[in-house]
């Protein structure tokens, strides 16, 4: 059992800087995610722990250890890679037992290992197999195989399920989830799909531009997105901003946002805001789940239930549910209904929006505004 | 429904355009046959005549139609027949190619393969240039090394042997070995390196056990290329060796130019063509994977 910690870790390739300053905690057991559009550093940050890229400034320690300059194969981690990286040569059980291999590990020991590590993951008919006769998901089990086989401190995934189609993608998740649990070993997990992240993780890192956005628990990234970026990238579709601006009505705070037409809707909110910034400017960031068709019932169940009228542009039904995009003002929003009450398209929609989920932004910072009961 | 493809059967615009594609095709196999005629032809002339025997050759001229048939050719040009003041044929020429084309070829495409595995997977400051000067090798004329060569292997007391003809052809064929396995190696992911760098394996043990086993086609590639280039070179074999220390490329030159009386056509025939047989073999044997080589991405 292992922890992993990253501190004040800078790259640069030349003049340009990769990562910034990154900070990162993971402890026994933990399942981080490392998240963020392609560009933003998490690979690099991965193949820094694994020792693949050096360190330009900054400490990893593994174990409290520091393994700055410690060559790859000292750090005890193993890491499953995007392409698999199966050596193409070798069967299945030659690409598993290659690492053992490698440390002189004992026949015998060796054999054991395989018959563990293959009965978990259900590949003992494949053993045999190069590489080149699995399919996809068999190829992804093997290299987990391969990866898992040492008992290794640290597990290290580079987007692992990127190169499978979307129904098996969504499998593999479960069986990582499920292995996990299962061996419960510390483990860093780089991907681009949001949803992998949320579902995965105990912890989510949100990466951008080289910096972390966020480090929390998955639904704190999600309920209270630390910036907008967060709160964009989180979530699909993704989050709404509105402009408007910090108002009161009876006392109470409240966003004022523009209408078509010059007109206004001012929407109370659910808390109070932490702070106001200068000029009062305000985003509202509202989550298409969080649109509903108004109706008085519903006021009753939702109190922070705030009402405006939008007109209907675009419906798109996806069967569960109906996606819809309305006019508020200039901007576009988008909502996701329920199909029975969905949007139709050229109406003038009495829409609803929950409050208690809304987020505010600053505007000139981007930042998260807390909001807390008044 | 089967009278409709009865009907299509004898359509008369269908049976026109059958005829313009048999047509088409008489057309291209008769202009691929005439080239390959033209091509084939010098080498009947030199097949023939090395079957031919002498007289008959002076009588009715050296391209003609074969009438007598002879093996004499053959045994002089192999063990009789005086080159430069030897007569023990062309044999010790021909072993003298053999031992010095196997060894130089061998180790050129090894040592080509380890540098395209450290210019491609090793990567490090300045990698790329020294590669571009290494390839620079290859479009630089052998003649230019010609006085360079003279002095390294005379300093060094290799002048002519076979010996210095092979570090001569190990040395000069590193830039095309290099080159050859480099690109290749390119196109092997990254990803394998590195997973077999965390599972302990160091710069060699990747080499043998993950380079290795991926690099048939382009070792294949590499040592038809050194081996055909080193049996057929000419200029370095005839400037730094001399007589019984001669590889047959020379030899044959000698074979032709010392001569008090008729010109033995047959006999020069048939060591040409003892001098063409191992490159021929090794293309023969390996010309399939040599295509599929130069063509062929490395992995999927």
């Amino acid at each position: 059992m292992a922890t992993l910690s990253v501190s004040r870790l800078y790259k640069r390739f030349g003049s340009v800087e990769v990562l910034k300053g990154i900070e990162l905690e993971a402890g026994t057991g933990e399942f981080i995610a490392l998240v963020g559009p392609s560009g933003c550093g998490k690979s690099t940050l991965l193949a820094m722990i694994a020792g693949l890229e050096t360190v330009s400034e900054g400490e990893i320690r593994i174990d409290g250890t520091l393994v700055n300059s410690v060559a790859p194969k000292d750090r005890d981690i193993a890491m499953v890679f995007q392409s698999y990286a199966l050596y193409p040569t070798m069967t299945a059980r030659q690409n598993i037992t290659f690492g053992m291999e490698s440390r002189r590990v004992p026949k015998a020991e060796m054999d054991a290992a395989v018959k563990r590590v293959s009965a978990l993951l259900q590949i003992e008919p494949l053993l045999n197999r190069k590489p080149g006769q699995l399919s996809g998901g068999q190829r992804q089990r093997v290299a987990m195989g391969r990866a898992l086989v040492r008992d290794p401190k640290l597990f290290l995934f580079d987007e692992p399920l990127s190169n499978l189609d979307a129904k098996l993608r969504v499998d593999m998740r479960t069986e990582i989830k499920k292995l996990h649990q299962r061996v419960g070993k510390t483990t860093i997990y780089v991907t681009h799909d949001q949803i992998e992240a949320m579902t995965l993780a105990s912890r989510i890192a949100v990466m951008h531009q080289g910096s972390i956005q966020q480090f929390d628990e998955p639904q704190v990234v999600y309920d209270r997105p630390a910036n907008m970026f967060v709160a964009g990238f989180m979530g699909s579709p993704s989050m709404n901003f509105i402009p408007g601006e910090l108002t009161k009505t009876d006392g109470a705070p409240a966003v004022t946002i523009a209408l078509e037409g010059g007109e206004t809707a001012t929407l109370s909110l659910a808390q109070m805001p932490a702070f106001r910034p200068a000029d009062g400017k305000v985003v509202l960031g509202v989550r298409p789940e969080h649109l509903f068709r108004f109706t008085e019932n519903l006021k009753a169940q939702k109190p922070a239930l705030a009402k405006l009228a939008a007109p209907v542009e675009v419906v798109e039904p996806t069967g569960a549910e109906t996606h819809a995009v309305l006019k508020i003002g200039e901007r576009e929003i988008l909502g996701r209904f329920d199909p029975d009450h969905a949007p139709r398209l050229g109406e003038l929609m009495p829409l609803g929006i929950d409050m208690s989920h809304a987020c505010l932004f600053d505007p000139s910072t981007q930042s998260f505004i807390p909001q807390a009961a008044a | 429904m089967a009278s409709a493809t009865y009907a299509a059967a004898v359509d008369p615009s269908a049976r026109a355009a059958n005829l313009r594609y048999v047509a088409a095709r008489l057309g291209v196999y008769a202009f691929l046959g005439f080239f390959a005629v033209i091509y084939l032809l010098p080498l009947f002339v030199i097949v023939s005549n090395s079957f031919r025997e002498l007289p008959e050759i002076a009588k009715n001229g050296l391209i003609s139609w074969p009438y007598s048939f002879s093996l004499k050719a053959w045994s002089q040009a192999w063990s009789h027949y005086c080159v430069a003041g030897t007569c023990e044929g062309i044999q010790r020429n021909f072993f003298n190619s053999l031992e010095m084309t196997v060894p130089a070829t061998i180790v050129s495409t090894l040592l080509g393969a380890i540098n395209g595995y450290v210019l491609s997977k090793w990567r490090f400051p300045g990698s790329e240039t020294l590669f571009a000067c290494m390839t620079l090798g290859v479009f630089m004329p052998g003649q230019i090394s010609l006085l360079p060569w003279a002095f390294i292997l005379g300093s060094i007391g290799l002048s002519n042997s076979i010996a210095g003809l092979i570090l001569v052809h190990i040395v000069q064929g590193l830039s095309f070995t290099t080159l050859f396995c480099r690109n290749y190696y390119v196109s092997i992911p990254d990803d394998l390196i590195k997973a077999a760098r965390i599972d302990g394996a160091g710069f060699w043990r990747i080499f043998w056990k993950i380079i290795l086993p991926l690099s048939p086609p382009i070792l294949i590639v590499t040592v038809i290329w050194q081996f055909t280039g080193i049996w057929n070179e000419y200029l370095f074999g005839v400037v730094f060796t001399g007589g019984r220390q001669q590889p047959i490329t020379a030899a044959l030159v000698a074979l032709q130019t010392g001569q008090m009386n008729a010109h033995p056509y047959d006999i020069a025939s048939a060591a040409v063509l003892i001098g063409a047989v191992p490159p021929l073999l090794i293309y023969f044997f390996g010309g399939k994977y040599f295509v599929r080589g130069l063509t062929q991405g490395a992995i999927k």
